[in-house]
């Protein structure tokens, strides 16, 4: 800040300091949400009537209604439960649009096989009407961009699903690189045309890309320095691999160049639950109702709750749909996990907590002081079909109010 | 095998299979369960006993009898309803017509249909008992459909969900508007009013086909035998419903004007923006079939697809079914879809009725199927606890008094849940 130059100014400070100590600041407005069930998902278990107090955009303060003071004239929202504003760990909403046209869906470009460039937010909508609709589900986070289909698609990044502009949306503007393995990243490009082939090729590319590092000065190629962010460990690379075989190869480049690892979709996780514990990477599951065909083929209900119980980190994603429905919608996968066996906690922590955790993603998917105050308020179990998502907060805001 | 061994064996054979399975069968008594008969309140405490392939009795415990030779079944704490009624499914692999026109009358699922294939386990771990298979939607008129009833069976004739008339004759005709069936090329409308002048075009021959049948008083006067017009007769005499894929609300409206000036019956299938114009169809009294996606979109004709349709029409007065449209969803989440309708206003009686009476009763199967009546057949599943909570599981699905799935049993279990090549050796799986 420059200094102050005059007097006057300083008497202007001294007596705008003083207004400010008695009279409540716009953007301090202060609200609490009150739910019979609250889930902070910080590692300790709900809260019987809980409380969490909002100042502005931000969290002050979370405990039972019994130790946390809600000033009067605060604005309460009541909920059966709470829980954090629910985060979708990996689907294509904003970047693919509802009307399934081409001028809305620009989630995969086939020109090359190998495309780090590409960025997810020179293509992010964030008045795309899916965005709105998962919103009002309680999703207030969706990590988003290149989808699935191409050895290399592209970048992805995260938004809020608030903001009229990217730069309002925008939370983190290169979350990961998507990777895809095996026969999803063959069928629109003459070249991979088998699994040997497609991992040769990805082997050469970091390579090339690792060589390049030991140049002198940065790469002109946007690609390769993009790469060379996966190489360096500071962006994950997002590999989607279902079949097990295919997983096995993730985890071997993983290996051989040490980069942060994301295994996405992992339909066969269950085959090598170990393996993945042992390597300790993180998944991030393939819808739990996606249609068992293609490389999906042996997907399972129960396969959460068995890499749950294998010790590894789990977050559901909403996925790539081609079709209809245009989106899936976490909340309802989370749901279907939870009825085949993966615990309450474990499920809510899939869309809320784990993903912050594994994306890197601070501020969001807990509910503590100091965090942003992004909350989903139920009438009931968020998992049941029959219950509804009635307010959601963002960043402060309420940016629905209706039950849905 | 000598001549007269294999002959006895024959002979053995052919009385195992000749006889009716269900004339020796015990009778078996649920007892304890909270049954939903559909057709009446829910009882709380209540015993069905099943015998023959049919119901024998429904009512609250105690003031059932039960024959002192049934097999006991303790559903305590369990829910048993009707077996689940799908109008509109793709199991079995079914395909219909070609490319090589718009229309196809004369092509028939039944031709197609594979009943080994695990799809069809996937629809009994769902629960579903009678479904509704039909070709796709990218034609005007894409075949004739097949009704099937999910027991047991090698052909799809053991599956004939009709007990008056041959699996030929078991099904309707389905027909598609809107996005799907224009093409750029080939011999597919491209716009909406080409589309309805070909199916105009099509039942005027028909009738014409029918009027020179209808006065032929010799079979030299006979028109030549065509497929396609046969096809298209059964439609205007009322031996085939036809069962219209229509998403936008004027789409619906021209399935409806298309089925006045016609006069064929008719049952709406996915009505998207049914919401929009449910006075009209409740005026024209045509029922829906409807569908619940998770989100909107994936073609712009479904962007206004939203949970309430099921609420509105219902309350409009419109008689309304759920369907899976299985692979679009899935068999065996076929309840989610009367829940997410509950979730949006819909009343719990609606929604059960939705997946079973409803159904059967676009499928003008009402009176064998789809609720708990002395006298139907035994068609039911018996499930955990409330059929349209996420947590309750289908544990047993019947049909005809016989045991289709058990989820106790591992390897039927595998179908609900999935799992590795569950679904690919199933195509040699074979119900003990």
């Amino acid at each position: 800040m420059r200094p102050l130059s005059s007097p006057l100014s300083r008497a202007t400070l001294l007596f705008a300091f003083l207004l400010g100590l008695l009279l409540p600041s716009p953007t301090q407005a202060q609200q609490a949400v009150r739910a019979d069930t609250l889930y902070p998902m910080t590692g300790d278990g709900p809260i019987v009537d809980g409380v969490v107090l909002i100042e502005g955009s931000t969290i002050a303060e979370v405990g039972p209604a019994s130790e946390v003071d809600v000033p009067s004239g605060a604005t309460v929202h009541e909920a059966t439960v709470a829980t954090p504003g629910l985060i979708d760990p990996r689907g294509t909403v904003g970047v693919s649009g509802l009307e399934n046209v081409p001028a809305d869906q620009d989630q995969l470009d086939t020109s090359a096989p190998i495309q780090p460039s590409l960025r997810a937010i020179d293509a992010y909508n964030p008045r795309e009407d899916l965005v709105r609709f998962v919103r009002q589900l309680g999703i207030t986070t969706v990590h988003t961009g290149h989808a699935p289909g191409a050895l290399v698609s592209g970048q992805t990044a995260t938004f809020s699903t608030t903001g009229g502009t990217v730069a309002q949306s925008l939370k983190d503007s290169l979350t990961t690189v998507a990777f895809t393995l095996g026969p999803d990243a063959q069928m629109r490009f003459e070249s991979p045309g088998t699994r040997s082939k497609g991992v040769a090729m990805l082997r050469q590319e970091l390579h090339d890309a690792q060589a390049a590092m030991d140049d002198e000065g940065p790469t002109t190629d946007l690609g390769q320095a993009t790469l060379q962010k996966v190489l360096r460990g500071d962006v994950p690379a997002l590999v989607t691999a279902h079949r097990a075989h295919d997983i096995q190869a993730a985890l071997r480049l993983q290996e051989e160049f040490g980069f942060d690892l994301i295994l996405d979709g992992a339909s066969e996780a269950y085959l090598v639950a170990e393996e993945i514990a042992a390597a300790d990477v993180p998944v991030i599951l393939h819808p739990t109702m996606t249609r068992p065909s293609g490389t999906n083929q042996n997907a399972a209900f129960t396969t959460a709750a068995t890499l749950h119980e294998a010790g590894v980190p789990v977050a559901i994603q909403s996925g790539w749909e081609p079709y209809v429905p245009k989106t899936r919608v976490v909340l309802y996968e989370a749901a279907i996990a939870v009825a085949n066996g993966l615990p309450r906690r474990a499920a809510l922590a899939s869309i809320t907590r784990v993903p912050a955790q594994v994306l890197g993603l601070e501020n969001i998917g807990t509910l503590a002081p100091g965090q942003t105050a992004d909350l989903a308020l139920f009438d009931g179990d968020p998992f049941e079909y029959t219950s509804h998502v009635c307010t959601v907060l963002s960043a402060g805001d309420v940016v629905s109010d209706e039950c849905k | 095998m000598r001549p007269r061994l294999c002959f006895a064996f024959a002979v053995a054979l052919c009385l195992c299979v000749a006889l009716p399975a269900q004339a020796q069968e015990q009778p078996h008594v649920f007892r304890n369960a909270t049954l939903y008969p559909i057709s009446a309140e829910p009882i709380e405490n209540g015993t069905m006993v099943v015998q023959g392939g049919t119901i024998q009795a429904v009512g609250p415990t105690g003031a059932v009898e039960v024959p002192d030779d049934a097999v006991e079944h303790n559903a305590a704490g369990k829910v048993i309803m009707p077996g689940l009624v799908d109008t509109h499914s793709h199991i079995g692999q079914v395909s219909g017509g070609d490319g090589s026109a718009a229309m196809h009358p004369d092509v028939r699922t039944i031709d197609a249909i594979n009943v080994r294939h695990p799809s069809i386990d996937r629809a009994r771990a769902g629960g579903i008992t009678t479904v509704q298979t039909l070709s796709g939607s990218g034609h005007l008129m894409s075949g004739q459909t097949t009704f099937l009833k999910l027991r047991d069976g090698n052909t799809v004739a053991d599956l004939n969900a009709c007990d008056d008339r041959p699996i030929e004759a078991c099904g309707g005709m389905k027909m598609a508007n809107g996005t799907n069936p224009q093409r750029e090329s080939g011999p597919f409308p491209q716009t909406r009013g080409h589309a309805a002048a070909m199916v105009r075009q099509q039942f005027v021959q028909a009738q014409e086909y029918q009027r020179k049948k209808q006065q032929a008083e010799s079979a030299a006067e006979m028109p030549d035998r065509d497929l396609r017009m046969e096809g298209l007769v059964d439609v205007l005499e009322g031996e085939r419903t036809v069962h219209f894929h229509t998403h936008r609300h004027d789409d619906v409206l021209t399935a409806i004007r298309l089925s006045e000036e016609f006069d064929f019956d008719l049952v709406l299938h996915h009505v998207s923006e049914g919401w929009k114009v449910a006075e009209e169809i409740a005026a024209a009294d045509v029922p829906a079939s409807i569908i619940v996606l998770d989100a909107p979109g994936g073609k712009p004709e479904a962007d206004e697809l939203i949970y309430r349709t099921g609420r509105v029409l219902n309350q409009a007065g419109v008689d309304v079914a759920y369907h899976t449209d299985d692979p679009i969803t899935d068999s065996r989440l076929f309840l989610r879809q009367p829940a997410i309708g509950v979730r949006a206003g819909m009343s719990r009686s609606a929604a059960l009725e939705s997946v079973t009476l409803a159904g059967a009763r676009m499928l003008g199967l009402a009176d064998d199927t789809g609720s708990l009546d002395e006298g139907k057949d035994a068609d039911f599943i018996v499930l955990s606890g409330d059929p349209l909570s996420v947590y309750t599981k289908i544990e047993e699905t019947w049909v005809e008094g016989q045991s289709v799935f058990d989820r106790s049993n591992p390897e039927d279990r595998d179908f609900a849940t999935g799992g590795y090549r569950v679904y690919d050796d199933a195509i040699q799986h074979v119900h003990e």
